[in-house]
């Protein structure tokens, strides 16, 4: 009886710990959507706060006054997550397979090269050098896809370790003997069976480049290449930057302008899509980070 | 037998194309990780926009001086005491919450706990810098105007009080990461055999003596190469964390600036190829020697979770 009362206990006190903790992780992203729809002169009185004294939708009306400015930043973003992702899968598992096959000559010799990156990097710096003295991406789509995530030594070990897991030489060998050529087989062959690993490492480079802000940073000063996030960054260092990049806002003067709640609504719109396809991705991105701590 | 079978496969595993499909990833990887290895000669030179990367002049280790002279001491000690007290606060509460859901035994509940702990870290940075600009700026944050108005406390103005930052920057990071890393020791916990615990139960060991004398030395391994991996990475920092959260504003550098966002602020705003390129470089090659070392004692404790 006793021991059936101590579990119970500690099931309890686990919930409650458990339910705190939940509460101060989301709380903090329910005041920023309360913040968006609060009203502008409640928020400069009281502050951003939890219960409001008047609530409106200002700061919604405002972007969507402003719509030019927002698309053009949410289609920029789109743009670089879809041709990112697929880029960098393709990339990704067109070098973990021959990396995998064990009658590939160059087979350890690939995997250094690619593992060494773990190990040392050039540095910031010469990286930033290289990539707008030499390439001269810097104000250009590229800027914001080629720098840093496209392959990943991380995924393309996470991939190998599939294949050399998943995929038996047998079958390669059949397809040999049938006589088709290594480029078949990998299209005919082993594409179709990437598809879990496809999956994982697909959500992990989509929510890289979502949340990308480090290349637009770098290598992007001209706000019509901006991106999402740095979008938020420029409205965050000066709310006037909304003012002046559309024209169609010369009606309203500066007494009517959103500013605190307008920069809490951008947020918000920053992570919508997050919080939407978050249902549906959370187990695969579980199983991901499972997989990814795995070793081998 | 054996040994056939590899020479039969060899005759018909075609190396040429297969080079040919891993050729544009290993063209990307030489172009963004292997070239700018080349370029930390950048940290040996006096750099000139007007002469560029080749033409300009050498100054030996003039660079480094200035650095080890201005700079170094506090960026460096600022990387380390951060990731020092990330590594340890964040494995302690960590196998907390893994601890604490694998106890819940309700999947449903488990489900949402573990979605809402993990929401934080699908947030890029910038999202999360926003966050904090709710509640710690000045005119209308939500810590001054709420919490310190009905304390009775005097205002603080946070992004000019350097003194408050470290604790405001633990408590972000563990905010966004706890969740992510509860779940590799929830892996490992129900990765226990269960009979062990049944028979503790049977023995009388209570709830709180189980997870002291079973789960946490089972946890032990998962923890001790999770540790030495981040040792490895100890002089690295989360730009974001650094940059974004405290608004990259310069009255907190004392206890902001880490050794990433003094090498951004060096290439970025001050112009100073050469001394941000000699601070990168440093870190470079102590990360890469931080590594090793790690490596070479995690293999020495368990051979299997070696990264080479």
């Amino acid at each position: 009886m006793f021991k059936l009362t101590d579990e119970k206990r500690f099931k309890v006190f686990a919930t409650v710990v458990l339910t705190i903790l939940t509460a101060i992780t989301l709380l903090p992203i329910v005041l920023i959507v309360i913040a968006s729809f609060t009203q502008e002169k409640a928020l400069i009185a009281n502050g951003y706060s939890f219960l409001p004294e008047a609530w409106s939708f200002d700061a919604y009306y405002y972007l969507i006054n402003q719509g030019k400015l927002i698309l053009r930043a949410y289609g920029i973003t789109i743009l670089v997550t879809g041709v990112g992702t697929i880029a960098s899968v393709l990339f990704t598992t067109m070098l973990a397979y021959p990396m995998s096959r064990k009658g590939f000559k160059y087979r350890n010799a690939l995997s250094f090269f690619v593992f060494f990156t773990m190990l040392f990097n050039g540095g910031i710096v010469s990286s930033y050098m290289m990539w707008s003295n030499i390439f001269g991406i810097k104000n250009t789509i590229w800027a914001l896809i080629l720098p840093n995530y496209l392959v990943t030594a991380f995924n393309v070990f996470l991939v190998r370790n599939y294949y050399s897991n998943n995929i038996h030489e047998a079958i390669i060998e059949s397809a040999q003997i049938d006589g088709a050529s290594e480029i078949t087989i990998f299209y005919k062959i082993i594409v179709p069976l990437s598809i879990p690993v496809v999956a994982t490492i697909s959500l992990f480079t989509a929510l890289i480049y979502w949340n990308d802000w480090l290349n637009g940073l770098y290598y992007i000063t001209k706000s019509e290449y901006f991106g999402i996030q740095n979008l938020l960054i420029k409205i965050m260092n000066n709310v006037q930057f909304l003012k002046s990049g559309s024209s169609n806002f010369l009606g309203l003067g500066n007494m009517n302008l959103p500013g605190s709640s307008v920069r809490m609504a951008m947020a918000v719109i920053g992570i919508l899509p997050i919080v939407i396809i978050y249902p549906f991705i959370q187990k695969y991105f579980i199983k991901g980070v499972i997989v990814g701590a795995v070793k081998e | 037998m054996d040994k056939n079978k590899m020479k039969k496969n060899r005759g018909l595993t075609k190396n040429g194309p297969l080079l040919l499909i891993a050729l544009p990833g290993i063209i990307y990887i030489f172009i963004n990780n292997y070239i700018p290895m080349f370029g930390v000669f950048l940290a040996f030179k006096d750099y000139s926009y007007i002469k560029g990367i080749f033409g300009s002049d050498w100054n030996g280790l003039n660079n480094f001086k200035y650095l080890f002279r201005q700079d170094a001491l506090l960026i460096v000690r600022n990387t380390l005491l951060y990731n020092l007290a990330f590594i340890v606060l964040g494995t302690i509460c960590a196998i907390i919450v893994a601890i604490l859901m694998c106890e819940l035994g309700n999947k449903f509940r488990v489900k949402i706990f573990q979605s809402s702990l993990l929401l934080p870290n699908l947030l890029s940075w910038v999202v999360i810098g926003f966050i904090a600009f709710a509640f710690l700026n000045s005119d209308t944050g939500f810590i001054n105007n709420t919490v310190i108005k009905s304390l009775g406390g005097k205002e603080v103005a946070w992004y000019t009080s350097p003194q408050y930052w470290p604790f405001i920057l633990t408590f972000v990071y563990l905010w966004k990461n706890v969740g992510y890393s509860s779940i590799i020791y929830m892996a490992s916990i129900s990765g226990i055999d269960k009979s062990i615990f049944e028979a503790a139960r049977i023995d009388g060991a209570s709830k709180l003596k189980q997870i002291k004398y079973i789960t946490i030395p089972m946890l032990k391994p998962t923890v001790v190469i999770l540790t030495l991996m981040a040792i490895g990475r100890i002089f690295y920092s989360d730009f974001g964390l650094f940059y974004q959260v405290p608004m990259n504003s310069g009255a907190l550098y004392k206890t902001t600036q880490t050794i990433d966002t003094y090498v951004y602020h060096g290439l970025m705003e001050l112009q100073d190829v050469g001394m941000s390129a000699a601070a990168a470089l440093y870190q470079s090659v102590v990360g890469f020697i931080l590594v090793v070392t790690a490596n070479a004692v995690v293999r020495k404790v368990d051979n299997d979770n070696a990264l080479f």
